[in-house]
Order: C-alpha cells, then structure tokens, then sequence
C-alpha cells in the first residue's frame, strides 16, 4: 500500500502536471500583489476601460483575415462586442448602431431566425446571439427589425420529437440549443406551450451523477451546459425538477485554489467560466423556495419527485398565482417568468469567494492593452472578454438582495469603485436597462 | 491533400467553372465585423454561394465544399449542404469518413465535424462500430478530455454497440490518469448502460470498493469522491446503510491530518452529505471528528453535522460562503 502510495506519487499524471504549471503562473501573478504598496495594488487591479473599449470598438468594425474561421459566427462577435462595452457602459453611436441593425438584418432568414453571416442556414445560436445583440442596442429600429412571427416559426421547427431543440435544419441536438431556443422566445415575448413540451425532460436527463448538467444525456458534467440547463429550466418554470442541492455543490466546487473556475472536475481554470458557474450560483440565490425545500427534505426525499418537489413549489412559491405544474400555459404567462424572476429576493449572499474570482479576471484574465483571456500564457479575444466582464458584473452585484435595487457597496467590488460594471439580467446575459426596455417593447402587441 | 499555396488555380481560371458565376457576400454598404478575407477564401465563398443558392448538387459541388471546409470547418452552412450533395452524387461514404479524419487532425474541437461524423456513422450502420470506436480513441490519445470525442463514442456505443472492450478502456485511460474525470464519466457511463454487465445494482458493491481504493491512494483526487457518491445517486438510503461509505470518510481523515492536507476536504464533505440523509454516527465517529475541531471552528455544537460544516469553513476557506450556508439549511433531522 505505501509502496503503490509513493510510486503513484512520483510519477505525476497529465491533469497534475498541467494542474501544477498553472498554479505556478497564476501564483507568481498574487504574489506580486502582495508586496506592493495600496497604491499599486488598486492600480493592478483596475479595470483598464479605455483600452477595453478601443479593443471592442476596433473589433466591432474590422477584424483581422485569422478571424475567417468565425465566418459562421459573426452575431456571436456583435454580441461578445457589444455585451462587453454595455457592461463598460458605452453605447455605441447611433449612426454606427443602424449599421449594425442592418447587418444583422442580412443575417435574417425570410423564413425567421438568424445565420452565422448573410445568407447563411439560420442556427439557433447565432439567432440567440443576434437577438440579444439587437436587444442591447435597444433602438426602436433594432427591437422591430426582429420577425417574431417568423421567429415562432423556426423555433417550432428545431423542435425534436424528444422535445429537445436542433441547431438547425437537421442539425445537431443538445442542451445549448433548448436553452438558446427558449431563451430568444422568453425574451421575445413568444414562449408557449408548444415550445416548452418535452424541454424540461431533456434537460433532466442530462444532470449527471456529478450534479452539473451536460451536453447530451451520458456527458460530463460541464459549466457551459449547467448554466444553459439550469436557465432554461427555471425559463419554463420547471428548475424544482432538478438535483438543486446537487447542482450547487458541484459548482461550489468548480472555483479552485486559482480564484477562479474550472469548467469540469480535473480541467483547468478558464476566465469565461466565471460567467458559466459563477452565475449558476447567481440564479440559485433567487430560487430559495424551491432550494430550501430540497435540502430540509433531503433525507426522506426519494431523488426526483416530480409531484411532490411541484406540490411544494405551488405552496410557498414567491410568485404567487403562478402553477409550476399547469401545462396550459399561454404566449405571455410562460414568457413573464423571466421578469418575474427579477422580482424575487436573494435570501441569501453568494455561494462562491466574490472578492476571489473577481482577482482571477482582473489580474490572471484580464489583457493590459485591452481584452480578457483564458489563463495566463493565451492570447485575448472577444468570446473572453465578454465572459470575464459578465462574470465580473456578477461578482460584483451578487450581495444585492434585489437586481434592481441601490449599488453595491464598495466592499463587494474588488478594485478601485470606479470597477463597477453595468448588472445583467442572468437568465439571458444582456444588460438589465436594455432587457426592461426591450420587455416594454416586446409586451405591446403579439 | 497537401494545399500548396503556390499551385491553387484560382476558380475564376478553371474551365469547368467558367459557366458559374461567383456570388459576391451581401454584407451591405457600411459592413460591421467585417472580416479581412483572403483572396483564396473570398473567391472559394463566392462560388460556395453561387451554387448553394442554385442548388447545384453535383461531383464539382462536393469538391468544391472540401475547400471551403478546409478554410473554414466551423462552416454548418457548407457541411449541411455538403451531405444533401453526398446524398445526390451517391458518394462513397467510406471516402467521405476519411475527409472527416482529414479535417478532424487540426480541429477537433468543432461541433460540425462531430455532427457530420455521427450522420455518416448512422448511415453507415453496426458496419462502422469498430471504426469509430477506433476513431475516437485515436482523438482521446491525443486529448483524453475532448468533450466531443466523449459524446460520440457514447452515442457509437448505444446506437451500434460495442459494449465488450469499454469497461477495459476506461480502466486503462484510469491508470494512465486517474485525474481524468471525463474517463470516470465513461465509467459511471459503462457501469450504468452497458446491457452486458448487469446494471448499476449488480455492479455497486465493487464500483464503491474500486472507487474507495482510488480515493484511499489520492484523497486529494476529487473524481473517485464524485464517483463514489453518484453510485447512489436517487438512493440515499443505501448510501448511509453502506458502511464502506463512512468507513472511507474516516480513513482518510485518520491518515491525513488535517492541517497539513486540506483535501479532507471531500471526506468531509461527503460525511456531511451521510448526516443530512439520516446516517448515524457512532461515537467513536464523534470523537473523530471532535479531534478536527480547533480553535477557528467554534464551540461544539449539539448537532454533528454542524460541526462538520463549521470545520469545513475554516478548512475550506474558498467555499466557506458555502459551508456556512449548508450549516443554515441542515434538514431538520440531520445528526
């Protein structure tokens, strides 16, 4: 036994050996800051706005002939933009703004839904993309150009016989594609019934041992995929059919001795996952009814009980006159929950080390000429730089009791005050003023 | 396949193409995002477009996806159209999975080629089991954490079979790295699905025995923690009757004080779990755990799963938001 204890330990596998090298850089990096004067430490740990912004301004116009491999992408690109520099709380000019309508506009397909570029197959993710783009631009002209008829219309079609969604026309099925699909209705104002049948089966289906959510029924646990299960299911109203308890311990677990997360047990820490987890742990903090409930039951409670985890949702439900297990469900109740999620109280503080993640992004993701990246040692780009900022905002607004109250106080942003980020709406990932706004909008007709 | 820059004719000069012509991007007047293309991958889309918008399902067609592929593989647009004219010109579909290896070697990270990969398997039928099976192993050499990799071979699995080999795969990946979780996912997935071995049921006693040696050898190794615990998954009661449980917890905490090595963390932590579903704790398991107390920790408090969470906090400092809000939601029942 102790023979085999220390043979396995000379010899290191892959994962603690790429586990290690990352330790030492990131390391190195805090061990700067500790030695250095107050001065200069809010000086690191400042967000460097200006050159952010002349990165994202740059990208939003032209970019460089590497980016062709995003050719099929280039909502996602206008998201990532315009996200980040909403969050940085610039918008863009409104000349430039009718450019980026009218892009987008080409993306369009006659028969609804967004491509990866003009004329291409419209795809769930790029709509997702596009949608959001459109939203957090926030003009009259941006919010109408969207074709919610059609919109309806594609979604139904990506629609599997399971109830899962397909990316496009015979295209591949997971649980991003539900979650982009039922999040471009619930924003849009055109979720019903149709659309939620058989998603929530889906998705539980694909909540692992682990506790985190997968791509596929059978995959591993992963941030990206549990952000997008858990998000679309409390979108449909059905987040009490989930493992809540389990979820949030493996996610609890996914921040590491890095301050920042891992997108999977064993892999290594990754800036944009600060977002994925770390919101997971955002949206919990609003689900209190249904998580409280969970865990007092959690020795009599035989794993999933539909039934009875929906019988305790009805009864001490914070919304009220809504029924979690009703399945007549019209355009317009289904699609309130998003707003209506606002409205709860946080009952309690995060569930992950803010102050912590918030020194990963600023000094181990964050670009000093402009941008976020990955880890130490990669390069920026604009998926990254959405995704720190996102998470950042997060961190920072995650002691708020209410979305929408007073701003955090300064011992909740890490940095110099002046680091404080516009907040998000968390189910969808835009900028709060924009999603009421765009709410307002889309609550007139349909 | 070797793409010499020097000798690619452009489009333009091809005789076989002169009757087409290229379809210029529509990204309007004041474009955003623009994309500084190349000559090559301008004038390749351009004649993509031309005859994805006539629909032209032909030999020159498929050619002509393969570049566009090669320039750029996260593509849907050209692959989707790409199987429509394989279906047409009645390709040889062997062929085609040997273009998919091709263009996996530098991107196998990219859904298109996965998706693509599964639509020809399925066509292909059992006849391709072996050869994917194959196919992903060689990836998962390289990358033994590829996600993608992971869910086809899944699918190849439940669709095709090939069950026989896989708990010896899994094995093997394991003992090359025991810190691979994707592989522990295989496992748990093999152990659950495979029609040949008999089901979770059958096969639990020596999951939890294998799982407990691989913790007892790397207690900081939070995978076989995960493992061990999802054998129960939707069965809590037999996780607290099992004694091996609670007999791994305290082993690791006994070899491992605590203040050396925070990874007792995850016994711990599972301990935690056992007293929220109704384990109860001798009183030698008390004192265990009394011993880990220190002066951070509080006083003793009447219910051992509180301390538990209270040590954890101190232990554990980047979840001790965490720890503290498990201690506030203890089940009204717990030890």
């Amino acid at each position: 036994m102790e023979c085999g204890n220390s043979s396995m330990k000379k010899r290191l596998s892959i994962t603690q050996q790429e586990q290690m090298r990352v330790e030492q850089k990131v390391f190195e990096i805090f061990k700067i800051l500790d030695g250095v004067s107050p001065h200069t430490r809010s000086l690191m740990l400042e967000i460097w706005r200006d050159k952010h912004i002349e990165f994202l301004t740059r990208g939003l116009r032209e970019l460089a002939p590497s980016y062709s491999v995003l050719d099929a992408n280039r909502p996602w690109l206008c998201y990532w933009i315009l996200h980040s520099l909403a969050l940085l709380g610039v918008s863009i000019d409104s000349e430039f703004e009718n450019n980026v309508v009218d892009f987008l506009g080409r993306c369009q397909d006659a028969n609804g839904g967004y491509g990866g570029g003009p004329g291409q197959l419209p795809h769930l993710a790029t709509t997702y993309a596009a949608v959001n783009s459109l939203i957090t631009m926030g003009s009259e002209r941006a919010l109408s150009s969207i074709n919610r008829d059609k919109m309806h219309k594609f979604l139904v079609q990506r629609k599997d016989s399971s109830g899962a969604f397909r990316m496009h026309d015979a295209g591949e099925i997971d649980v991003r594609a539900c979650y982009t699909a039922i999040s471009v209705a619930s924003v849009l104002n055109i979720l019903d019934s149709e659309l939620v049948q058989g998603v929530g089966n889906y998705i539980i289906s694909c909540q692992t041992y682990e506790g985190g959510i997968a791509g596929e029924p059978g995959s591993e646990a992963h941030g990206g995929y549990t952000f997008c299960g858990l998000a679309t299911m409390i979108l449909i109203n059905e987040a009490h059919r989930l493992d809540l308890p389990g979820l949030i311990d493996w996610v609890a677990f996914r921040q590491g001795v890095e301050c920042g997360f891992q997108g999977r047990t064993n892999k290594l820490v990754d800036g944009c996952y600060s977002f994925w987890q770390g919101d997971v742990l955002a949206l919990v903090q609003r689900l209190s009814s249904i998580v409280h409930e969970q865990l007092k039951l959690a020795h009599v409670r035989e794993a999933q009980n539909p039934a009875k985890a929906c019988y305790v949702e009805t009864h001490n439900s914070t919304k009220g006159d809504s029924d979690p297990c009703g399945s007549s469900h019209q355009a317009g109740e289904l699609s309130d929950i998003g707003l209506s999620f606002l409205e709860g109280q946080a009952e309690w503080g995060p569930l992950l080390n803010s102050i912590a993640l918030q020194q990963y992004i600023l000094l181990c993701s964050q670009v000093l000429e402009g941008g976020f990246k990955d880890k130490p040692g990669k390069y920026r780009d604009f998926y990254h730089t959405c995704y720190c900022l996102s998470g950042l905002s997060v961190c920072q607004y995650s002691w708020s009791k209410e979305v929408n109250g007073s701003a955090p106080l300064p011992g909740a942003v890490l940095g110099p005050y002046s680091n404080l980020l516009e907040p998000i709406h968390p189910l969808f990932n835009v900028v709060l003023d924009q999603y009421y706004k765009a709410r307002e909008f889309f609550s007139r007709s349909w | 396949m070797d793409s010499d820059e020097e000798e690619r004719i452009p489009y333009s000069l091809r005789k076989e193409w002169s009757d087409v012509t290229p379809l210029p991007q529509d990204d309007g007047p004041d474009p955003v995002v623009s994309i500084a293309y190349k000559d090559e991958f301008r004038e390749t889309m351009d004649y993509f477009r031309a005859v994805y918008h006539s629909d032209e399902r032909s030999a020159r067609s498929l050619d002509l996806t393969s570049d566009a592929i090669e320039l750029n593989p996260g593509n849907y647009t050209v692959w989707h159209f790409r199987r429509l004219v394989l279906e047409a010109v009645g390709a040889d579909l062997h062929d085609e999975m040997d273009f998919v290896e091709h263009i996996a070697e530098n991107n196998s990270k990219n859904y298109q080629i996965w998706h693509h990969r599964r639509w020809l398997a399925e066509k292909l039928g059992a006849e391709a089991m072996r050869r994917e099976l194959k196919f992903t192993q060689k990836i998962l050499a390289l990358d033994a954490k590829n996600y993608h990799a992971w869910s086809h071979r899944q699918w190849v699995l439940q669709v095709l079979g090939g069950w026989e080999d896989e708990l010896e795969y899994c094995q093997q990946l394991l003992e090359d790295d025991v810190y691979n979780n994707s592989a522990w996912n295989q496992r748990y997935f093999v152990i659950t699905r495979s029609p040949l071995l008999g089901g979770l049921q059958a096969l639990r006693e020596s999951e939890v025995r294998y799982a407990a040696d691989a913790i007892i050898t790397n207690p900081e190794n939070e995978s076989p923690w995960r493992y061990l615990r999802g054998l129960y998954k939707g069965d809590n009661n037999s996780l607290v009757s099992n004694p091996e449980v609670s007999i791994v917890c305290v082993d690791v905490i006994k070899k491992n004080p605590i203040k050396k090595n925070p990874y007792c963390v995850f016994a711990l932590s599972l301990l935690l779990d056992l007293l929220c579903y109704g384990f109860q704790p001798s009183d030698e398991f008390r004192r265990i755990v009394e011993s880990l107390r220190n002066s951070d920790s509080g006083p003793s408090d009447y219910k051992l799963a509180s301390t538990v969470c209270a040590i954890l906090e101190s232990v554990d400092p980047m979840r001790s938001n965490y720890w503290s809000w498990r201690k506030s939601n203890l089940p009204t029942l717990a030890c």
